[in-house]
């Protein structure tokens, strides 16, 4: 149980560089994240692919609150966990994020545990 | 109660379709003693078949009717083998055999083999071409065949043979349904309803052979028609047979299981092997088998109990009602249809708005009904005829209006409070009233729409949306009737309908997104993927000048303005006026397509050209390189203006097609509509352009110009309707805009021409965009109004580094 992780952090740009109430693709190393800022100022980092299973990017989705809609498929997603909202089903990987001075950081390994080991050999068929 | 030492027991179900899947679906709500193996002999996993009709008529894909996907078996621990035939069962050695010689034991078993088409005795029958409507691939048969063939027969002027014809219809091909009797759907409804039913299916393109006997089907080794007891012929390269269903009982039967017509079961569906079930279309139950959904859901719920070892009330049979699935016509019926001597008989017919409603009474209690047109009271009557209930002044008053119960006598309450908690209330979706209650007392729910969400009730066909509405009225009381206005919201976020919201906008003068969802107190503060976009465009169409757009509350094509495709490449698609192009814009197009390795160059639908599969970061550089405008093939605006060649080159052409499609292209380019806009310009009436088919439809004569309006190619299809001839170009662009501003200043957002003329109607439109010359001409300035402010978009993004940043470039980061 004193098995605790050291978090590792990658910095992934400035504050200014994620627009608010929009979401923006990050390529970071063998990741592909999509990184939202809500209007009221929150920053959250999801894997750039929705949990549906014919696949698609979430970069692009439309941004309400701590909610996204899906671009493809108007999946309703919540950025705080991941979960897609009913009547669908599904979860998408999250990152932590943390800002320091206006530098935007984010978590290396996501963590949502299930999908980690998945995602070293799966992480590059989301779409770009 | 299960002992707990007691070891895993080995569950097998036969068959993958809705009735065996819902019980499998209850069960593990119950208890999780089983390992479970299913085997089905279709390639798929549960779908809902009673949306094939949805299938067919192109509403729906496959995937969308997907109830049970593989995940859902894996998440379940359930094992799963489709495409695989059981073709005996070993009921002493309790074991199955699979067609492959594979063999599996079991402590249960349930057979849910379900139903098969019954496929008429008649020489020829076995002909390629001739098919059920049962399956995904009967589904898929008739959609290929309507790609190849015109002609189709459908035999049975059942539910099934209807749908079956509509959507035969909807694919485009000639369909003649072919009756025995001399009504439809004559086991459910009277000749009133029958007839009025046959009234509007010939309105919606269906053709009929009443009270026809088919005695052979023609043909070498594929059909070519069919031959009719009076020797006349109907030429028909496909034949759907839908004259009814017939259990599939093969197996158990050579298994030596009892059976009648269907497997025959007891009151817990025990079959006559020891620990053998049957479930569904396949059994017969008290001398009855049903064809219809909600009984399946019954049937499942006693035999989940039964095999979970709780107590189960003894199932007793359902009592069941119908209703047609075809879009636009509504038809009810439930128990006893036909009138007797020994009925009373209350009837309504009103041919003035084709309503008909006749309640069947015997000895004062309601026995039947039949419903044709307005059919809300639906889910009450099933009821009070299931219970046979004593008609009263109050349920009379109810039922009919007027009487002696005072408005608003609230004794709805009562259909509701009497159920069981177990009853199934959705019949699509297998939703009990437990269900519903659970999820309005436990989780607060307190609308149809957020009922939806959690359980799924109403969100198939929606015919028991009233019920849903009465028991949150049960369980809210006064509270729910308080918060609840009659009318819908735009979606989940508000109450409001689109028009007061547009009236909102414009008599409180508000001009932002955020603005109005503040004044109109918004559920959700910052809308949804419904309310966002559609309040964007009302605000732009309201304040033309004023109002900024909401870029972030657009859909990701309007919002990068290229399309989405289903790898995360974008489509692009260049302007090009008319559909002409020259030598010098092709050699740009190549270079853009080679330089940015397009994966496919398209000549689309429109006459123009697409290039598949520009990375998206790649969007601004193709668009300067094109140096062409954005052709908004993305977007709820004006799509294209086709042309056919006209007078410059065409013999018979009677105006210069291409120059007027050019002109009307160049002025309603960009504007932003309530949905996609198409256009066409012909020059005769051979109508090469199609535009019988667009929203706005010009066709050429010698004398000037006729304007048809509201067609529809795509999924439900409409011919456009004449709005009126004119002499002069000025005349014609000037309608061409009155009729473009009236569509955006009344059109909800997401409608098409074609539903927004059938909702206000061809004459209203006409009086106002082309009678009333002064609205006319208020008209025509408000679109000059709106379009003084647009720009491409394209460009705008070539010139803006900041919009190429937010919008089309992601962040690199190395790890090391």
């Amino acid at each position: 149980m004193t098995n605790q992780m050291k978090r590792v952090y990658a910095a992934i740009g400035k504050q200014d560089d994620f627009p608010q109430g929009l979401g923006r693709q990050v390529r970071l190393g063998m990741e592909e994240l999509a990184v939202f800022h809500t209007t009221s100022g929150d920053l959250y980092a999801l894997e750039n692919r929705t949990p549906h299973r014919k696949g698609g990017s979430l970069a692009e989705a439309i941004v309400s609150g701590h909610y996204i809609y899906c671009p493809l498929r108007d999946l309703k997603i919540n950025l705080e966990d991941g979960m897609v909202q009913e009547p669908d089903t599904g979860q998408v990987r999250t990152f932590h994020v943390k800002v320091e001075a206006g530098t935007v950081y984010v978590e290396l390994i996501g963590q949502h545990d299930k999908s980690t080991e998945l995602a070293l050999s799966d992480s590059r068929s989301g779409g770009r | 109660m299960a002992e707990p030492n007691m070891k895993r027991r080995k569950l097998v179900l036969i068959g993958n379709g809705m009735a065996g899947v819902n019980t499998l679906e209850q069960i593990l709500k119950l208890t999780n003693a089983f390992d479970i193996c299913v085997y089905g002999e279709e390639p798929y996993p549960n779908y809902n078949r009673i949306q094939l009709s949805y299938v067919l008529e192109g509403s729906k894909r496959i995937d969308d009717i997907i109830l049970n996907s593989r995940e859902w078996y894996e998440e379940n621990g359930i094992q799963l083998h489709t495409g695989t035939k059981v073709v005996r069962i070993d009921t002493k050695d309790k074991r199955i055999y699979t067609a492959e010689g594979e063999t599996a034991e079991y402590d249960v078993l349930i057979i849910a083999t379900g139903s098969k088409p019954f496929i008429l005795p008649v020489p020829g029958a076995n002909k390629d071409g001739v098919i059920g409507f049962r399956d995904i691939a009967d589904c898929e048969t008739m959609i290929d065949a309507s790609r190849t063939f015109k002609q189709a027969a459908v035999i049975g002027g059942g539910l099934l043979g209807l749908e079956a014809a509509k959507g035969l219809v909807q694919l485009g091909m000639e369909t003649t349904v072919v009756h025995l009797m001399d009504s439809l759907m004559e086991r459910q409804l009277d000749e009133v309803a029958s007839g009025m039913l046959k009234a509007e299916l010939e309105r919606q393109g269906i053709r009929f052979r009443m009270g026809t006997k088919t005695t052979e089907v023609l043909g070498g080794s594929e059909v070519s028609g069919l031959r009719f007891a009076d020797g006349t012929e109907l030429e028909a390269q496909l034949v759907v047979m839908s004259a009814g269903i017939v259990p599939h009982i093969e197996l158990a039967k050579e298994s030596g299981i009892e059976t009648g017509r269907g497997i025959l079961v007891n009151d817990f569906m025990q079959t006559s092997a020891p620990d053998v079930y049957a479930v569904g279309e396949c059994c017969e139950h008290r001398g009855v088998c049903y064809g219809l959904v909600a009984p399946l859901f019954e049937q499942g719920a006693v035999l989940a109990k039964t095999i979970a070892g709780i107590e189960a009330a003894p199932y007793e049979g359902s009592s069941v009602s119908t209703k047609l699935k075809i879009s636009g016509v509504d038809v009810f019926s439930a128990g006893e249809y036909l009138e007797r001597p020994d009925h009373q008989v209350l009837r309504i017919h009103d041919d003035w708005h084709g309503h008909y409603k006749k309640v069947l009474l015997r000895d004062k209690r309601i026995v039947g009904a039949v419903m044709y047109g307005e059919v809300s009271d639906a889910p009450l009557l099933t009821r009070l005829i299931r219970d046979g209930a004593l008609m009263t002044d109050e349920r009379y008053a109810e039922l009919f209006g007027g009487g002696t119960a005072c408005c608003g006598g609230g004794n709805k309450e009562s259909i509701v409070q009497a159920m069981a908690d177990d009853e199934i209330v959705c019949g699509c979706n297998g939703v009990t009233k437990g269900d519903i209650v659970r999820v309005i007392q436990v989780d607060g729910l307190t609308t149809v729409d957020q009922i939806k969400m959690k359980t799924g009730a109403t969100r198939s066909c929606g015919g028991c949306k009233p019920l849903v509405e009465q028991l949150l009225q049960f369980v809210l009381g006064d509270s729910y009737q308080e918060q609840q206005p009659v009318k819908k919201g735009i979606c989940g976020c508000t109450t409001h309908s689109r028009d007061e919201i547009v009236a909102a906008i414009k008599g409180m003068h508000l001009t932002s997104v955020r603005e109005v969802m503040m004044v109109l107190e918004w559920q959700q503060s910052e809308g949804c993927s419904k309310c966002r976009p559609a309040l964007n465009y009302y605000l732009g169409m309201a304040w033309p000048a004023e109002y900024e757009d909401s870029r972030q509350s657009r859909f990701v094509n309007e919002r990068l303005h290229a399309n989405i495709q289903n790898d995360g490449t974008y489509s692009v698609i260049p302007r090009m006026y008319g559909g002409v192009t020259t030598p010098e814009q092709l050699r740009q197009i190549a270079d853009a397509a080679d330089k940015y390795e397009a994966k496919m160059v398209k000549v689309t639908g429109g006459q123009r050209i697409d290039l598949l599969g520009i990375h998206k970061a790649d969007l601004p550089a193709i668009w300067k390189d094109l140096g062409m405008p954005s052709g908004y093939g993305y977007a709820k605006a004006l799509r294209t203006v086709k042309t056919c060649v006209g007078s410059q080159f065409c013999r018979f052409g009677t105006q210069d097609t291409i120059a007027m499609g050019i002109q009307l292209e160049k002025k309603f380019e960009r504007l932003w509509m309530p949905a996609k806009f198409k256009m066409a310009v012909n020059g005769c009436p051979r109508n090469c352009a199609e535009s019988g088919t667009k929203d706005l439809g010009i066709v050429g004569n010698e004398g000037g110009w006729e304007i048809y309006v509201g067609g529809n190619g795509g999924i439900r299809m409409k011919e456009a309707e004449l709005l009126c001839k004119v002499k002069t170009n000025e005349e014609l662009e000037e309608i061409c805009g009155a009729f473009i501003q009236h569509y955006r200043e009344t059109g909800n957002y997401g409608e098409r021409t074609s539903e927004w003329i059938e909702r206000l109607g061809i004459e209203h439109v006409r009086a106002v965009v082309v009678d009333d010359l002064a609205r006319r001409q208020a008209l025509a300035q408000g679109v000059e109004d709106a379009l003084a402010e647009l720009q491409d978009p394209w460009q705008e993004v070539i010139e803006s580094e900041k919009l190429q940043r937010d919008y089309y470039q992601a962040v690199e980061v190395d790890v090391k």
